[in-house]
């Protein structure tokens, strides 16, 4: 309902650009932006210490009803202490001369993935928004097209990973051959463009009757009355739309990584330290806080580009 | 990029032997393992370091795997010139329609064992009756299916467990066997601290089910080619006797300088810790090292058995890995023959009678 009344508040302004509303939201003031640098760190301690009290209070073996294991085990080596994963940070990958400290090891991986993701994420949305300005200009294409989008998303990636490599080792495009990164990009796209056909598209229908028949009435053109009104107003359910899609990439990246053996990135990185799970636990965890890190900067990223579309959020609830 | 900077080394090695180099083109050969840069295929990596493969006029690109790429259907895709992989998997690839030949059998010896607690009172296949019994899946099961019918016993008698990557699951003890490399996962458990005593894991703490001794081995890491090129494309052919030829000098290295092979598979992009790089370079030497008839060549029984194994054993649903004879194209010694003959007369030792393992000391979480 309430999303409904926004586009249409939306629709509203952007439909008469003469009429200006509320302005846009402030940016926060530096005391402001201090104060949630400080709720992200709290945030991050806290859960620090929810870990280490559980590791208290839950038993070693976790907590077993009837057989089944309700609550995980606590043991180091199922949780090491946080400052033991921490600590392992500023050590060494390997003992091997030369070896890089574990942050670095990390950190690099993360770079190689989150640029993985980023092409993924480009593709996906640039396909993404081609599907659904299709689908809204011509409805048989939203009926014919539409079940198919949906059904993309139900194709395993286990199926998949092999399928795209297959393809992809047939390509030459003069002197570039396919490489097993650019499997890894395509599969974050498979995954990535979905959330934003459906939202671009659902964004694109949103003006009501009243606005679009406006338009009409003043002879506006399709592409007008699309850059004028659909397209500002698609903004509050886009920009969600290209947050799950971040998110989306960075999780086909990771797995695909892992399922096609790429090297370099964040998913090969928890693979290869899984074998250390028991006998250095500590490391093995590293890659995920890889991992998280590169969610962080993914939807960090897209933050930014909502900053730059503020004056079109206004329906939108600002997360 | 990593594997650019290994040719660095390359023409240390003064045999040269039959190769045709002398500033032609390279050949360009893709090899695909069957999992990611390890000790494992240290001969390979040795052959690419040493400019063994370089001698031979080949430029070849290791390829890595990934947890869904299948090398024999990569090699029948035509996506890879040859591929490594275990003979029962590639066993049911085939009876699928894959057309790919054996052209080297480089494990002699299988490296699977299944390993328990040794207070848990499994040691022998029989007792797997009524325990928890972890295995990988995904074609890796065949040997332990093969020893319980052997022992009268069905999938219905044990607990099957699937295991992770890692060895949690037994050290936590909700596996009570679980599946385990020599090479790779018996040292992952001896890299772990034991809690009872605070010391890592020895292998008294341990029992050893091996299933070379219990009689249900089967094949493993073996060269695959594809069938149709070997039968029709001239140039292929002479490309793999080329192509084994530097990976047997790449596996004679391996065992001579099993140091130095490890550390050539870590500078080749491999994060494992250097003392687990190092027992699995030396595990996996044991299981080439002696060879028999000289590296690659099959022995036909371990062959036969590994074929009838394929057929007669069930696995948890009830049907078999393959239900017919494979084709006589399954494998092919004429390559590996004629690239040993070669090296023989070079004087190379090929069969490795000496070899002498070294004992590898794991350092915790394998670093």
């Amino acid at each position: 309902m309430s999303e409904r009344a926004a586009a249409t508040r939306v629709a509203a302004r952007s439909a008469d650009p003469s009429v200006t509303l509320v302005p846009p939201p402030r940016p926060a003031g530096r005391r402001g932006r201090a104060r949630m640098a400080l709720m992200g760190v709290l945030g991050v301690l806290a859960t620090a210490v929810l870990w280490e009290l559980y590791k208290v209070v839950v038993p070693d073996d976790g907590v077993l009803m009837a057989g089944v294991r309700v609550l995980p085990r606590t043991s180091d080596i199922a949780m090491p202490h946080t400052w033991e994963m921490v600590a392992r940070l500023f050590e060494p990958v390997t003992r091997a001369a030369g070896a890089d400290p574990l942050w670095l090891a990390i950190l690099s991986a993360a770079g190689f993935s989150l640029g993985i993701a980023a092409i993924g994420w480009v593709i996906g949305v640039v396909v993404g928004l081609a599907l659904a300005l299709l689908m809204q200009r011509f409805s048989l294409a939203e009926s014919g097209v539409l079940p198919w989008v949906v059904l993309s998303q139900t194709v395993p990636l286990i199926a998949l990973a092999p399928l795209v490599r297959n393809w992809g080792s047939k390509l030459q495009v003069g002197p570039i051959s396919w490489e097993n990164w650019m499997s890894v990009a395509v599969i974050a796209s498979y995954l990535a463009f979905f959330p934003v056909a459906v939202g671009a598209l659902r964004g694109l229908q949103s003006p009501d009757a009243i606005h679009t028949d406006l338009l009409r009435s003043y002879a506006a053109s399709w592409r007008q009355t699309m850059v004028r009104l659909r397209l500002p107003a698609s903004v509050p359910y886009l920009l969600p739309a290209l947050r799950l899609a971040a998110a989306n990439a960075v999780i086909g990246t990771v797995v695909a990584e892992v399922s096609i053996g790429l090297k370099g990135g964040i998913g090969r990185m928890i693979l290869e330290f899984a074998q250390s799970a028991g006998g250095d636990p500590p490391k093995s965890w590293g890659p995920i806080f890889g991992a998280v890190l590169l969610g962080l900067l993914a939807a960090g990223s897209v933050a930014l580009l909502g900053v730059g579309l503020r004056r079109y959020r206004r329906g939108e609830e600002l997360a | 990029m990593v594997l650019a900077s290994c040719s660095a080394t390359e023409g240390g090695d003064g045999d040269g032997g039959t190769g045709a180099t002398g500033g032609a083109e390279l050949t360009q050969v893709r090899l695909q393992l069957q999992w990611l840069t390890q000790g494992q295929f240290a001969g390979y990596f040795a052959a690419q370091d040493q400019g063994y493969f370089a001698d031979e006029g080949l430029d070849v690109e290791i390829i890595e795997s990934g947890g869904d790429i299948v090398p024999q259907d990569a090699l029948a895709n035509g996506e890879v010139d040859y591929a490594i992989a275990w003979v029962p998997k590639v066993l049911g690839s085939i009876e699928q329609g894959a057309n790919v030949t054996n052209v080297a059998q480089i494990f002699e010896r299988s490296g699977t064992l299944q390993i328990s607690m040794a207070d848990s009172g499994v040691t022998s296949v029989a007792d797997f009756a009524g325990r928890r019994v972890g295995s990988w899946g995904f074609g890796n099961e065949w040997e332990i299916f093969a020893a319980l019918s052997q022992e009268g016993l069905t999938v219905d008698d044990i607990e099957l467990v699937t295991q992770g990557f890692d060895m949690l699951a037994f050290l936590a003890g909700d596996i009570d066997a679980a599946q385990a490399m020599t090479y790779n996962e018996y040292a992952q458990v001896l890299e772990s601290v034991n809690p009872d005593t605070g010391e890592l894991y020895q292998p008294e703490d341990l029992n050893v089910i091996d299933y070379n001794e219990v009689g249900s081995a089967m094949l493993q890491d073996a060269i695959w080619a594809d069938t149709e090129r070997l039968a029709n494309d001239e140039a292929y052919q002479g490309t793999t006797v080329a192509f084994l030829r530097a990976v047997i000098k790449g596996w004679v290295f391996a065992q001579d300088n099993p140091e130095e092979a490890a550390t050539i598979v870590t500078n080749a992009g491999s994060t494992l810790g250097a003392s687990h790089q190092l027992w699995m370079t030396n595990e996996t030497n044991k299981l080439i090292w002696p060879s028999t008839n000289g590296i690659g060549l099959i022995d036909q029984a371990a062959w036969d058995r590994t074929v009838s194994l394929a057929m007669q054993t069930q696995n948890e649903t009830g049907s078999t890995l393959i239900t017919t004879e494979p084709p006589d194209t399954a494998f092919n010694m004429e390559y590996i023959q004629q690239a040993l003959d070669e090296l023989e007369q070079d004087g190379l030792d090929v069969r490795g009678q000496d070899f002498t393992p070294l004992e590898v000391e794991l350092a915790e979480g394998g670093n």
